[in-house]
């Protein structure tokens, strides 16, 4: 944990979370929802210390690999196999400033859908030098990047065949514990993504092209990896010029 | 006409789904190499202030099955009621203390366990003193967005008594799901993602 140097501190409370935006608890096309749902209303609270405080993590925990997923698995001079890419963009908040030293881990499957976890059990191989969980932290403007294979689409028991999209997981710590977020990122042109039921839990398309990555033909490496950005919006929070607040500031 | 607000829309949140451990808890599914240890596993060490404590407990679904692939993170005050993070104004929390911890539920149980700190009372917006508390955070396959709740303490019944928060549960018959019994120096906190025991989840 550290502090991001040069900045003032943010300790306004959160702007309400639009859970008409977000996904709702209960979506039956999303079979598992059904039962993991919750029935009764959110209690509501204005965001209190415990809320606007959130961890920090310093770039010092980082290492030299973490954001390189095609080799902080492999066998020395190994590399994963697939399509090589970087992911890369900004995390902002709703006020579109950008969220500096905000830790994003990602994961995914490999390059045939494949994930690398004891309760998976899909026939396509693994590869022995992809293991798929990564790591970083944004710079003093919010831009993040990391490089990786594009995974591949996998199907999944819910409706009798149904499949995901191509998709990275994302998390996410602003500087607020209210912050927290997990999404996924899908990519530009990808025809599965409106097929999918768990993408379909998302009530608003501008909602979900929002988690939509494109491909960013300007940063793509000749004979390389080709590019694509995802930007993250996090929650904006209000300033506490006019705010009657015991704990001051 | 009126000026535009130029704001954008939160990034909306999809499912962690079952190998939220793959990226969160990698050395715990098995994935060893990539980082020495899994993030949060370790809150407290041998100079951490405050009174030692264990958390543990299970999240249950709708038919009271515990969820054996849902991952919990923790956010706390130290023993001072301070919070390790750059917007704390009051103070400087315990630095050998970061507030923070993570635990992917077991995979046969579906229990999980938090070796950490009972933390110090912490102001309201309007300057009351809440109960000793811990933020929870849930996620899961099946669980859209994260799940916000709070876990206080079945031994503080004067402090819990008095907290702002807790005084806004309508259904008073729900107010003890936020609340883990006591014996000794360990809390059980199990939450119960719906039906009639119902914990109750904040939106924050």
């Amino acid at each position: 944990m550290s502090d991001i140097p040069n900045r003032k501190p943010e300790t306004g409370a959160f702007f309400a979370r639009d859970r008409a935006w977000h996904p709702p608890g209960l979506t039956p096309g999303y079979k598992t929802s059904v039962l993991r749902s919750p029935q009764k209303a959110l209690l509501s609270l204005d965001g209190t210390l415990s809320e606007i405080t959130g961890p920090v993590f310093g770039h010092a925990m980082l290492g030299e690999l973490d954001n390189d997923l095609i080799h902080n698995f492999a066998r020395p001079g190994g590399s994963a196999i697939g399509e090589r890419i970087i992911v890369h963009g900004r995390v902002l908040d709703e006020r579109a400033r950008p969220v500096a030293g905000a830790l994003l881990e990602f994961w995914q499957a490999n390059a045939g859908g494949r994930y690398r976890h004891k309760k998976e059990s899909y026939l396509a191989p693994l590869d022995p030098n992809f293991g798929g969980c990564g790591r970083t932290i944004t710079d003093e403007n919010g831009f993040y990047s990391f490089r990786t294979i594009k995974p591949g689409p996998y199907p999944w028991p819910n409706g009798v065949n149904d499949w995901r999209p191509a998709h990275i997981h994302f998390s996410v710590f602003g500087h607020g514990f209210a912050q927290r977020l997990i999404t996924q990122m899908y990519f530009e042109g990808d025809p599965m993504i409106w097929k999918c039921p768990i993408v379909q839990t998302i009530p608003d398309r501008a909602a979900i092209e929002q988690l939509v990555a494109a491909l960013d033909w300007g940063s793509t490496i000749p004979m390389d990896a080709r590019a694509y950005k995802f930007d993250i919006v996090l929650r904006g929070r209000r300033s506490t010029l006019f705010e009657n607040r015991m704990e001051g500031n | 006409m009126v000026q535009p607000l130029g704001t954008l829309k939160e990034s909306a949140s999809q499912t962690a789904g079952p190998y939220v451990h793959i990226g969160l808890t990698p050395n715990f599914c098995g994935i060893g190499g990539v980082y020495d240890a899994d993030l949060g596993a370790a809150m407290v060490n041998d100079r951490t202030r405050g009174e030692r404590i264990e958390i543990t407990g299970r999240v249950l679904d709708g038919t009271g099955t515990p969820l054996k692939d849902a991952l919990i993170e923790i956010w706390q005050a130290d023993a001072g009621g301070l919070y390790n993070s750059p917007a704390e104004m009051r103070g400087s929390a315990d630095p050998n203390f970061p507030g923070w911890g993570r635990c992917a539920t077991d995979g046969e149980t579906g229990e999980y366990r938090f070796e950490t700190i009972k933390p110090g009372r912490v102001p309201f917006r309007d300057g009351r003193r809440m109960a000793p508390h811990i933020t929870f955070w849930i996620v899961a396959r099946g669980i859209n967005i994260g799940l916000h709740t709070r876990m206080y303490f079945g031994d503080e019944a004067a402090a819990n008594a008095e907290d702002p928060v807790l005084a806004r549960i309508e259904h008073r018959l729900r107010v003890p799901t936020l609340i883990a019994p006591a014996d000794g120096n360990r809390y059980r906190f199990d939450i119960h993602l719906q039906g009639e025991r119902e914990t109750v989840f904040f939106d924050i």
